[in-house]
């Protein structure tokens, strides 16, 4: 009789073990090596799909941040790209255009309840799908701007240029402060594409335009000249921190009271309200010009152009879209989870949460950087020049020389066709 | 039979060196040629399209430079315009390099330097390339000051660590410490002593001077980063070459110097005519070697200055790595790294042509 049973449930865990082996295995590949909470949720997700139905097994492997592209491209040059692969938005175009990502099978109609941002659109598809955003607030706190009796802007009224420009001139007399603004410029790398481009974009200027293929009398224009005037008055006045900003006065200058205001983002929200508390503002950014604009598109997932199982790669993303991931993820790391709905399943988000604002920020203010394959070379220049204008280099011979980089790296490349 | 001896411990040579030759030819040579073959391509990091053959236009982007002579700008009564600051004002450069058909073979080229001519004219110089032209101005100035500086302080210490004291042991770890530290962790070191709030170097600057210094940002000011980096390097590098001059010095017999106190050589005359002497191929060793090493700047600017602040550090091979994989333009990087080959050839034959046997 024992001896029946226990062929009974040998037999019943080959038949499970022969079950598992009919799912096929789909590799993912991650950023975010080192990060308990976000591997916590991801392998939750994992665990879950897996159980889910029985065609497809996701095996996560992790990268440090630092080095994933890296690890991508190199993966790609031996041919041995994952099936889904994880994606800054920004760079997203770049690797689809040399086929690294293939487009999504999910629909328009899918998606239409997520952010704009966390949609990786690119040749008119959809090639990516991000589980949540994140968005850029002005920190300032209420009693500092009432002391110095500046209006205090609103979504629907934010401060024009002008107000702007006269808030930091006013700020700049009160010696509490060793700064009136910081623009954390100790932050290389993205930090300047991603918080700074929106300025440009709402001055009229931009960084290129894809669709002439150009950057000439783009980032080079009258109007992104006007930027890099007003850019570079604000270090020869002394009124922001300059590049050799110390990372240390970055991270802790605001909550520690040397800078007045600080354009940061939603990652950095939590701490300076454990601070503040309900003193502390997020406002919205300042419209100087051409509408108020702050950045979009943070890492998202899509499936590899080489991946054998296209369908199970856009199961997955779909499987992961679903707002109770979204919430757990937004839980883990602070982000913005990309859907209004999951927003109250989360503690920082829901209606009246601390961070409850930057979804509306993220919702009405967010403005993607340009969609070009060239993003990787067009984000470096951008990056070069403003550093170089902030350090005193002629403002329209550093963005001629930029908008020529530019556009020597498209000819180079044959317009990336 | 006695001859087949030396053939057998021959081949069993060659085989034990196969590993490293083998190694050394596929991860030294192979990129080698391959950097040269790239330098006349249009081959890409990623990309979907074939790589095509461009000839010579990766280096005549490069080096490509033009000039002309500018008169200053005439108000309406034909003078002189002079800026608020006293200087003459000239036309900007961008009315001639950008969309100006009768200056094409100016198109897209930036001012490098200028000197004054007669009637207030100007005389620029542009380069099609401006950014590799500061990089290779900055680098050959790194060569030219670094080199000689860090061979003499390596002779200097390797002079003083070179005597029978007792713990003199103590002083050569202590010197040959920054050698075995990795240069990423020195660099990441020296950016907090440069630093301009609160950095030690000008924390004791202000204490020498009981305050009356000014904190300087050493390396976010374009007048003092590149400097900062040479004093930097040197510290870094002098070590190692300290250990080379030391070998040297104790290869040079005991007894010359025993006869050159008998003959009462002051010491400056036995560093003359003994020590120096004696230290003839190692002086040339080491001139080779640090300008090699100099010429292959790349660590310090990467970790602490990134090439700014306004480009005031770029160096040769820095741009080289920033093209060829930031940018993903492998062949623009090879065409810097087979410029930079070429000059540290050319400047290695022509030491070795200075230093060879005259006998």
């Amino acid at each position: 009789m024992k001896l029946a049973l226990n062929i009974i449930i040998a037999g019943a865990v080959t038949l499970s073990s022969g079950l598992a082996m009919a799912q096929t295995d789909l590799s993912l590949w991650y950023h975010g090596a080192g990060n308990e909470k976000e591997k916590t949720v991801l392998t939750g997700i994992i665990t879950d799909f897996n159980a889910s139905q029985s065609d497809w097994k996701v095996n996560l492997a992790e990268f440090p941040q630092e080095s994933y592209n890296e690890s991508v491209v190199a993966a790609a040059l031996a041919g041995k790209l994952p099936d889904i692969i994880d994606v800054d938005g920004p760079l997203m175009p770049n690797w689809a255009w040399s086929k690294y990502l293939a487009p999504l099978e999910i629909t328009d109609a899918e998606v239409k309840s997520l952010l704009e941002g966390a949609i990786g659109r690119y040749d008119g598809k959809i090639y990516s799908i991000g589980l949540w955003d994140a968005a850029i607030a002005m920190f300032a706190r209420k009693s500092v701007l009432e002391k110095h009796s500046i209006r205090i802007p609103t979504l629907d009224k934010p401060w024009s240029f002008d107000e702007f420009n006269k808030a930091i001139a006013t700020l700049a007399a009160d010696k509490s402060f060793e700064y009136p603004l910081d623009l954390g410029l100790a932050w290389k790398g993205e930090w300047y594409s991603y918080a700074f481009g929106p300025l440009l974009q709402s001055m009229g200027g931009d960084l290129m335009d894809p669709s002439k293929s150009s950057a000439e009398d783009v980032l080079n224009s009258d109007e992104a000249i006007a930027f890099g005037k007003w850019w570079q008055s604000l270090f020869t006045n002394k009124l922001v921190p300059g590049t050799s900003q110390d990372g240390a006065d970055r991270e802790t200058g605001f909550v520690d009271g040397k800078y007045a205001l600080q354009w940061n983002g939603n990652w950095a929200a939590l701490g300076a309200l454990e601070k503040f508390g309900d003193d502390l503002l997020f406002l919205p950014a300042p419209d100087m010009g051409n509408g108020p604009k702050i950045g979009a598109s943070s890492w998202q997932f899509g499936v590899s152009g080489s991946s054998k199982n296209q369908k199970g790669g856009n199961d997955f993303i779909r499987f992961a879209m679903q707002d109770k991931y979204l919430a757990a993820f937004s839980d883990a790391t602070g982000l913005i989870p990309a859907t209004k709905t999951a927003t109250s399943m989360t503690t920082n988000y829901k209606e009246g949460g601390p961070l409850n604002v930057f979804f509306d920020l993220s919702k009405k203010q967010a403005t993607k950087r340009v969609s070009t394959p060239a993003y990787n070379v067009v984000t470096l220049e951008f990056e070069k020049a403003l550093a170089d204008i902030a350090n005193g280099a002629d403002v329209a011979d550093t963005l001629d020389a930029a908008a020529d980089a530019i556009n020597t790296d498209l000819k180079k490349n044959n317009n990336y066709k | 039979m006695a001859n087949s001896k030396p053939k057998n411990q021959n081949k069993v040579g060659w085989l034990m060196a196969l590993p490293a030759s083998g190694l050394i030819f596929l991860f030294l040579i192979v990129p080698f040629l391959l950097a040269f073959w790239f330098s006349f391509t249009n081959q890409r990091l990623i990309s979907p399209n074939p790589t095509e053959f461009v000839g010579w236009s990766n280096f005549s982007s490069l080096i490509g430079v033009g000039t002309l002579t500018v008169e200053p700008e005439k108000d309406a009564e034909g003078k002189t315009v002079i800026k608020p600051n006293g200087d003459i004002q000239y036309p900007r450069m961008r009315k001639f390099t950008r969309n100006n058909p009768d200056y094409e073979h100016l198109k897209g080229m930036r001012e490098w330097f200028s000197f004054p001519l007669s009637n207030d004219r100007k005389w620029v110089v542009l380069a099609r390339d401006k950014l590799f032209m500061k990089a290779l101005v900055n680098t050959i100035l790194f060569v030219l000051i670094v080199a000689p500086l860090q061979g003499a302080f390596a002779l200097l210490l390797a002079l003083m660590i070179n005597q029978k004291l007792p713990g003199i042991n103590i002083f050569r770890t202590i010197y040959f410490m920054p050698v075995v530290i990795s240069i990423v962790v020195v660099s990441i070191l020296w950016r907090f002593i440069y630093d301009g709030e609160n950095g030690l170097l000008n924390a004791m600057l202000s204490f020498f001077s009981f305050g009356l210094f000014e904190p300087v940002d050493w390396l976010g000011n374009s007048s003092t980063a590149l400097g900062s980096i040479m004093v930097m390097s040197i510290w870094q590098g002098v070590g190692f070459h300290m250990i080379i001059w030391l070998s040297g010095l104790q290869t040079i017999s005991g007894s010359l110097y025993e006869a050159a106190a008998l003959e009462g050589a002051t010491r400056w005359q036995t560093f003359r005519y003994v020590t120096w002497p004696g230290l003839k191929n190692t002086a040339v060793l080491i001139m080779v070697v640090i300008t090699m090493q100099a010429f292959a700047l790349f660590a310090q600017v990467d970790v602490m200055t990134r090439g700014g602040p306004v480009d005031s550090t770029q160096t040769l091979v820095f741009q080289s790595v920033q093209r060829g994989y930031e940018k993903q333009d492998i062949a623009g990087g090879s065409a810097i790294a087979v410029v930079l080959f070429l000059i540290v050839l050319s400047i290695s034959l022509i030491q070795r042509f200075l230093t060879r046997d005259r006998t």
